[in-house]
């Protein structure tokens, strides 16, 4: 049975969480409209006064925030609070486009805090123990991020920050650290480089991880849960919602408990924006309800999951998101269903298939067809038709499977997908050619 | 006793085959024998070659994908019923063919070679080996 850092709101029934999401959503809609000119032009475009939003049924109603809009609004425009009660700024690396910068009053961070605290308790940490900070520390929201949370639980925690590896595994082996946190590809790399050290991880007392701030496959999970010799927690967040927290695993390890006093998930349908039934696939939107700096209404994550009101075993009754499966702009429909490359390379991943593969989309007659060619790999090939059949049936059994409809596959040559600026282009769609 | 195959990815696309058999060839590979086994999308090239480890590494270089793997090869008397013993001594042991392709060489004018891969190579190789088959080894495919 797990522990809980706020038992009353973790285990809190269905009604009450509604009750809770629906009072605070209109007082934060009330305080946009307010205070945030660019969330009361749209509502008055949308014809919606903050009288409108009665509770979270009503939710639906109100227009949404995409990442576009921070950036128009760029650095401050979103902010709901003057500066002198803004007592942090962070901000977004910007990866695919110009950075955004967000605030935290001084309340935001002790919530921030607590909802960390949640997921560290949730991986078994006391105040006993000493956490290991090997995210970034600066605007990046990683490394303060897990310390807000460290604080408020009241643990130790060891701001090492990233880099220098040699020295991350000798804190880890003098200061004894009981939990790291950093990027699940950085956790695997100090497995790595701890094996290479030759150092035995089952001799140290680091018995927990929470890792988050990019995508991260089961496999991965598996390989740092037996080179670090720890179990491996997953941890969501964005830095235009929080920052690390916004979601978070328990020891089930079986999706992420959304912190929904603070924030509303809905998974919409790309095309039609209407909620999707648990498990379907759709867009992860979600709604700032306590923020008081940045508070976000309806915020496009452009990032595609599900989520489960199913009762998890750990008695936590907050709903469960998936991991992230893909972005949205990378979608498919085929036959109506929704595709995600990154579904694909799951798949591959299993099956330790090469990564380098491209999605066939092609018309017959009114039939949309998709193949997936992958390249060969000496792993895979063999002197015999029969063993190569085999692997292209299972690949196109596992396919069936995870994406909802057949698609053939098909094994071409080593290095003949096409690479442009070293990265090969996925998908072919000729079904517009037609 | 074994000797080595060099077995080819060839994907199903027209120039995939003469761009492998040319590769070979600059290289100074002499071939023994040859045989392709096809699919709608794929197909696999066989190879016995003079010299393995240099068909291997030039394919590679190239990052073409091959194997060098264990097959039976085994001289036969060139007439009628030769085949069929093999064949029947096989399958009264339990083993089935994978895939066979013979070759001759000037050199043996009498003699056929059967190149063999079975579900079960060592039980295959072993019943042959006791009915008094010549074994052929990689030495052997050196010097035809």
């Amino acid at each position: 049975m797990s522990n809980y850092y706020q038992p009353d709101i973790e285990t809190a029934s269905r009604e009450e969480i509604e009750k809770l999401q629906s009072e605070r959503l209109v007082k934060a809609v009330k305080r946009v409209y307010e205070k945030v000119p660019i969330y009361r032009e749209r509502m008055d475009e949308a014809g919606v006064k903050p009288e409108d939003i009665k509770g979270i049924e009503d939710l639906y109603k109100l227009p949404f925030t995409s990442k576009q809009d921070l950036r128009d609004t760029y650095p401050y425009g979103m902010f709901a609070v003057p500066m002198e009660e803004v007592a942090r700024l962070h901000a977004s690396s910007g990866t695919t486009g110009k950075q955004i910068v967000v605030g935290y009053t001084q309340n935001d961070l002790d919530i921030w805090g607590d909802i960390v605290a949640r997921q560290l308790v949730a991986a078994g940490i006391t105040k006993k123990d000493k956490v290991h900070v090997a995210y970034g520390y600066g605007l990046f929201t990683g490394g303060l991020g897990i310390a807000e949370g460290s604080r408020r639980l009241g643990c130790t925690s060891i701001p090492v920050s990233s880099g220098n590896t040699a020295r991350q595994l000798t804190i880890m082996q003098d200061f004894l650290s009981d939990a790291i946190a950093c990027t699940p590809s950085y956790a695997m790399y100090l497995g790595e480089s701890a094996a290479k050290a030759g150092i035995d991880t089952s001799k140290l007392p680091l018995r927990a991880g929470i890792f988050g701030a990019e995508p991260w496959t089961e496999e991965m999970r598996k390989e740092i849960e037996k080179s670090l010799n720890i179990k491996a927690y997953d941890i969501y967040g964005l830095t235009e919602i929080m920052g690390p927290g916004v979601a978070y695993e328990c020891s089930e390890q079986r999706g992420m408990h959304v912190n929904e006093d603070h924030f509303i998930i809905e998974i919409l349908d790309p095309e039609t924006h209407k909620p999707v039934p648990d498990g379907e696939k759709g867009e992860i939107v979600f709604t700032c309800l306590t923020k008081e700096a940045f508070p976000l209404i309806r915020f496009r994550t452009k990032d595609i999951g599900t989520v489960t009101h199913e009762k998890c075993a750990c008695g936590r009754t907050f709903v469960r998101m998936s991991k992230p499966m893909g972005r949205i702009d990378d979608m498919l429909i085929i036959r109506g269903v929704n595709v995600f490359p990154s579904q694909i390379e799951t798949v591959l991943l299993q099956m330790n298939l090469s990564p380098n593969y491209q999605i066939i989309v092609d018309r017959k007659g009114v039939l949309d067809t998709i193949e997936v060619q992958v390249e060969m790999t000496e792993d895979t090939f063999s002197d015999t038709i029969s063993d190569i059949s085999r692997y292209e049936r299972e690949l196109a059994d596992r396919l069936k499977s995870v994406l909802g409809i057949a698609a053939k596959a098909t094994f071409v040559s080593a290095g003949s997908i096409a690479r442009s600026e070293g990265k090969a282009k996925r998908v072919i769609d000729r079904r517009n050619l037609v | 006793m074994f000797i080595k195959q060099l077995s080819v990815f060839v994907e199903n696309k027209q120039g995939a085959l003469s761009e492998i058999i040319s590769l070979l060839s600059n290289s100074g590979v002499n071939m023994r024998a040859v045989s392709i086994a096809d699919t709608q999308d794929f197909g696999i090239l066989r190879i016995i070659v003079n010299d393995i480890d240099l068909a291997v590494d030039t394919l590679k270089k190239h990052n073409v994908i091959v194997r060098a793997n264990n097959v039976i090869g085994v001289e036969l008397a060139d007439k009628p019923g030769s085949l069929a013993r093999v064949l029947e001594l096989l399958t009264s042991g339990g083993v089935n063919v994978e895939y066979m392709y013979a070759f001759v060489t000037p050199g043996n004018a009498d003699a056929a070679y059967l190149v063999l891969r079975a579900s079960h190579n060592e039980k295959a190789e072993k019943i042959l080996a006791d009915n008094n088959f010549k074994m052929l080894s990689e030495d052997d495919i050196k010097n035809m």
